[in-house]
């Protein structure tokens, strides 16, 4: 077939137009021009082919031609995703800095991925075997921390009739030979395309009862997410979204973190590198970016890319949960994503809804939250996407069309709040606005592995603070002088809670991830202190006597004092608590 | 080769429609002459159809009629000429000198538009620069390689603020590292300028600056390229000369007030308050290119200052500038009031890279927790004070008076500071100390035991 092109007669900004009938199709990748910059066909009409063009159009002239490649956007799968840092269309940017230097040129033509580098391949199928979509067919060890499994394409079903022997292979060698029922004979590689924008097949999803586990306690404990679940940040700037998004990407169980830096600074994403580069995984003693994929596209990229790399990290999050991976994707942020879509739309001259966003923008926001899911693969085998976005609401009002809508689409919303952020309170997560509908889910898997008195604590836990602030509004009016005992109780075991288990120093060794247990017992021994010191107040004894003890300072400086690996500390803590008890009564 | 073209066939406001134009490319510089006039302009082909260029002039369409222009297209984007010698020179606001000095001659042209810097070519910024400020040094830290805009509002002294800071950052203790300073003014007045020339002037340093003017009578759509050419000429002296480039962009409301009136010209469809959907797009590729690369000893910080329109912070411009920069120095007008200078309010002030570039080896080991806790504290003394307009003064418990107290000192004397006062990192933190002092040692509980046990009977008390 010849090849298909078009000559180009407009160009505004990263939008071009192609006049009259084309035999494009929607979704095609084109190379525009013979810079040979990639686009992708966005409209069809009898008069005219409209393009988005994923790189800067300066120097784009009408009468260059565009060329066509039949298939749509997509992004090539094999082992070297990992460690490894994209542009928004699955650009090394290691290998366009060889090639361009430290600013980002035009037109460079790199391979996704290295197709030089051998690999250890160590195949697990034999001549004879059945094979469908998604079946397993060789192991190589991608990193020290990910075991990469090479799967027959998900559209491909037959018997294999050759393999190589186990040795050093390209990802471009033929590693099998596989016939199809019809008789066709297909040359297996470790590599396979995958278009950005369809969703991997499985086949089935699980309702999600296993939460991610954060080491964050202000989550884990009270707004839990499920493994294979969707979670909004939202915050306005200075909030803390991208410190939160760091400390679910570094210590979250997930066995593969993919982190889209969407639209964002080119600086955080240069921190994420190092840092994470640097940071040892400690569940497995591997560097964290041995288990990461890092996709940048910073805010001064091309606007058309940032649209894209969201498409681009959840396809590839796909990939690695078809070989029965846990997947967890930060999303930061899908603002910069919905206003990509907004800044072409308006160049498309759309008619804008609200805010000048898109009519569709609700539409994709759902179709990218509900690929998140914990699933049963084509192979047999169990894995999970979820997704964590960072919303950028302008102005910090979560009333704004892309919150709402991403609201619409989440079960868990960790609201960031900017007073709890000025009074450097962190996580600046706030209790009274955030909610997580996984908690029902989770439940069993809590009282099984963490405790079955967990989830009644956490309840007592997040009804103390909901008193507090119905205190506080009364405090505001007339002082928290002239409150009952009882009151002032309240608020003093909210502040304890607020400041001795809520505010998770990320920068200190032990705080900056807590395992379950120790957040548990934290709970329990706060709420015993609570409990003593309200059989106290109750006896009569005022608030100023119980306030002469330490006890509350210390038990605020439990999260320090504690380390993670000593539990057994929290012992001495009860029986401090009984010792202060036994104190005031004595002494009254 | 050069074709010239006469005549147009659309003039509305600072854009031109041009016809029967062959081989013209998208974002191609044009030079336009007007028939009896002596000077020409400049545009930039800002759509095009086959045959049909929309040009966008840069001094605007004055005297141009459908009959009497000539067009011709130069072949290349926006560039400008450069070379070390740029600095001490003025220039107008899209790079042309105005100082009388003549042309820069040099081989080197930049493309103003500038290119996106690779993320895994960047330096990650950790060091930090003194200002001599406390607010800013103690609190909002500036690293080498941020960008950290002032959020004003008109009739604030951010001048007299970016100035300090000019003349006292300049004045470091490193003085063997190249050190220069491009100011890009986006429609200021004159007398603006004018203060800036003359605050760099008596502080030594105008060799060391580069200025390109754009002052509020200039063309409007000439203010959309000069914050690019001034950060080409930054780039250039930053990576290719090893120099530490300070600049400072002024006020980049009326960049995005230019943005807004050209868009509307076009006839595009408008999001947020009539700004183009490609606001944020836009301010990203000028603050974006701030940083530091690796192999270059060089490096850019950026201090954009913007007034918000109305003092609101939500303003798309402001909002949108806040979500692209490392942090904000927003300045306060109830604090201005009181004649308290820099009023800066450093409740919703921040600085994102401030973590990395303090502490131990950089400043001192308790400086994380020492702001963290005048945050904390400074936060508690507003709860005070609502409480005690609600109440009386007189009915606050003895702790909330220690808080209004300490609320009052903090902002007359750590924020408070003289514009030439430069004051180091160790007064600044002692001072910090000092006013924690005010209160209970209970109160504190931000501070690590062991830097609160060192330092915190450790200040002199007696001044």
């Amino acid at each position: 077939m010849a090849e298909k092109t078009g000559i180009i007669y407009g160009i505004n900004g990263p939008v071009v137009y192609i006049k009259g009938k084309t035999s494009f199709r929607m979704g095609e990748m084109v190379y525009v021009s013979e810079e040979r910059l990639v686009g992708e066909i966005i409209g069809l009409t009898d008069e005219q082919t409209t393009i988005q063009v994923y790189e800067e159009t300066s120097g784009l002239k009408p009468g260059d031609k565009v060329y066509g490649t039949d298939s749509a956007i997509f992004v090539t799968l094999a082992p070297g995703i990992v460690n490894n840092i994209f542009d928004g269309i699955e650009r090394p940017l290691s290998e366009i800095a060889k090639q361009s230097g430290f600013y980002i040129s035009r037109g460079i033509s790199v391979d996704s991925l290295d197709t030089k580098k051998l690999w250890d391949v160590h195949m697990i199928t034999a001549p004879g075997s059945p094979v469908g979509g998604g079946s397993r067919i060789a192991e190589v060890q991608e990193t020290s921390a990910v075991l990469h499994k090479v799967m027959v394409p998900p559209d491909l079903e037959g018997t294999i009739v050759s393999v190589v022997p186990d040795g050093k292979y390209t990802i471009e060698d033929t590693i099998a030979v596989l016939q199809t029922p019809d008789g066709k004979k297909i040359n297996l590689t470790m590599t396979q395309r995958w278009p950005i924008r369809v969703p991997r097949p499985t086949s089935r999803r699980f309702a999600a009862t296993r939460p991610l586990i954060t080491g964050q306690r202000i989550l884990d404990t009270l707004f839990p997410i499920a493994k294979g679940g969707t979670a909004a940040v939202p915050g306005g700037f200075g909030t803390g979204k991208t410190m939160t998004q760091h400390q679910i990407a570094k210590w979250s169980d997930a066995d593969i973190i993919v982190y889209i830096g969407c639209g964002e600074r080119g600086n955080e994403m240069t921190q994420v590198l190092e840092e994470f580069s640097e940071l040892v995984d400690p569940r497995t003693g591997n560097p964290l970016m041995d288990r990461t994929i890092l996709i940048a596209n910073t805010s001064n990229m091309p606007v058309a890319a940032r649209e894209a790399s969201i498409y681009t990290g959840i396809t590839l999050a796909e990939y690695y949960r078809d070989m029965g991976y846990h997947v967890a994707i930060m999303a930061d942020s899908t603002s910069r994503w919905a206003e990509a879509l907004r800044e072409l739309s308006g160049r498309l001259e759309e008619m804008p809804a609200e805010e000048g966003f898109p009519a569709y923008l609700a539409s994709k926001l759902s179709a990218f939250y509900e690929r998140a899911g914990y699933m049963q693969n084509l192979n047999g085998t169990e894995g999970s996407v979820s997704i964590i976005g960072a919303v950028s609401p302008q102005g910090g009002d979560f009333s704004e069309p892309v919150t709402q809508n991403t609201k619409r689409f989440v079960r868990c919303f960790w609201g960031l709040d900017k007073n709890l952020a000025y009074a450097r309170h962190f996580p600046a997560i706030h209790w009274l606005t955030s909610y997580s509908e996984y908690l029902a889910d989770l439940a069993d898997w809590y009282n099984n592995n963490v405790g079955p008195d967990f989830i009644s604590c956490r309840n007592r836990i997040l009804a103390i603070l909901n008193q507090e602030s119905s205190l506080n509004e009364i405090v505001k009016l007339i002082g928290s002088d002239v409150l009952p005992d009882d009151q002032k109780l309240t608020l003093e075991i909210a502040r304890v809670i607020r400041l001795g288990f809520l505010q998770q120093n990320a920068f200190h060794k032990d705080d900056t991830c807590v395992p379950m247990e120790k957040q548990l017992k934290m709970m329990q021994t706060i709420l015993y202190l609570h409990e003593r010191a309200s059989a106290l107040i109750a006896m009569g004894m005022p608030m100023s006597i119980l306030k002469e003890s330490d006890i509350f300072d210390r038990i605020i400086a439990i999260k320090y004092d504690v380390p993670n690996d000593q539990p057994e500390l929290f012992g001495q803590y009860m029986r401090d608590i009984d010792k202060f008890y036994n104190e005031v009564l004595a002494k009254n | 080769m050069a074709i010239e073209y006469l005549g147009l066939s659309k003039i509305n406001g600072p854009l031109i429609v041009l016809e029967g134009i062959q081989d013209a490319f998208y974002d191609e510089i044009a030079e336009l002459s007007i028939e009896g006039g002596k000077e020409k302009k400049i545009g930039r082909i800002i759509e095009m159809y086959e045959g049909r260029a929309v040009i966008q002039v840069f001094e605007g369409t004055e005297n141009m009629s459908l009959s009497n222009t000539h067009t011709k297209l130069t072949g290349r984007p926006m560039e400008i000429p450069l070379s070390e010698e740029i600095l001490g020179r003025t220039f107008n606001g899209i790079g042309q000198p105005i100082d009388g000095l003549g042309p820069i001659v040099s081989d080197i042209r930049r493309d103003v538009n500038g290119k996106p810097l690779n993320p895994v070519e960047r330096e990650y910024p950790r060091n930090y620069i003194r200002t001599g400020i406390s607010a800013i040094d103690g609190l909002t830290t500036l690293i080498r390689g941020q960008k950290l805009p002032i959020f004003s509002g008109n009739g604030l002294p951010h001048d007299t603020l970016a100035a300090q800071i000019v003349k006292q950052a300049s004045l470091g203790d490193d003085t063997d590292e190249k050190f220069a300073i491009v100011f890009g003014a986006m429609g200021v007045k004159y007398d603006v300028a004018e203060y800036f020339r003359k605050t760099f002037e008596e502080s030594g340093v105008s060799d060391h600056v580069a200025m390109f003017l754009n002052l509020a009578n200039d063309p409007v759509v000439e203010r959309l390229i000069t914050p690019k050419v001034a950060l080409t000429a930054a780039e250039y002296l930053a990576f290719e000369c090893g120099m530490h480039i300070l600049v400072i962009l002024t006020d980049m409301t009326s960049f995005a007030e230019a943005m807004r009136e050209v868009s509307s010209s076009k006839g595009e469809i408008p999001s947020r308050k009539g700004f183009p959907g490609y606001l944020y797009s836009e301010l990203a590729t000028i603050y974006e290119r701030a940083g530091i690369v690796k192999g270059s000893s060089g490096s850019v910080t950026q201090i954009p200052i913007l007034t918000m329109p109305n003092d609101d912070i939500t303003h798309p411009i402001p909002d949108l500038t806040g979500y692209i920069t490392e942090g904000q120095i927003v300045l306060d007008r109830e604090m201005h009031g009181q004649s308290l200078y820099p009023p800066i309010n450093v409740l919703p002030s921040l600085s994102r890279l401030m973590k990395d570039g303090i502490g131990a080896g950089f400043t001192r080991e308790d400086h994380q927790d020492v702001a963290n806790q005048l945050f904390s504290s400074y936060a508690k003394v507003g709860d005070a004070r609502a409480l005690a307009s609600v109440i009386g003064e007189d009915e606050l418990s003895p702790t909330d008076k220690k808080y209004l107290a300490f609320g009052k000192a903090f902002e007359e004397q750590f924020v408070g500071q003289g514009p030439f006062e430069n004051r180091d990192i160790i007064t600044t933190l002692d001072l910090g100390w000092k006013l924690l002092h005010m209160l209970p040692k209970e109160e504190l509980d931000r501070i690590d035991t062991r830097i609160l046990e060192k330092y915190y009977d450790s200040v002199t008390l007696d001044d």
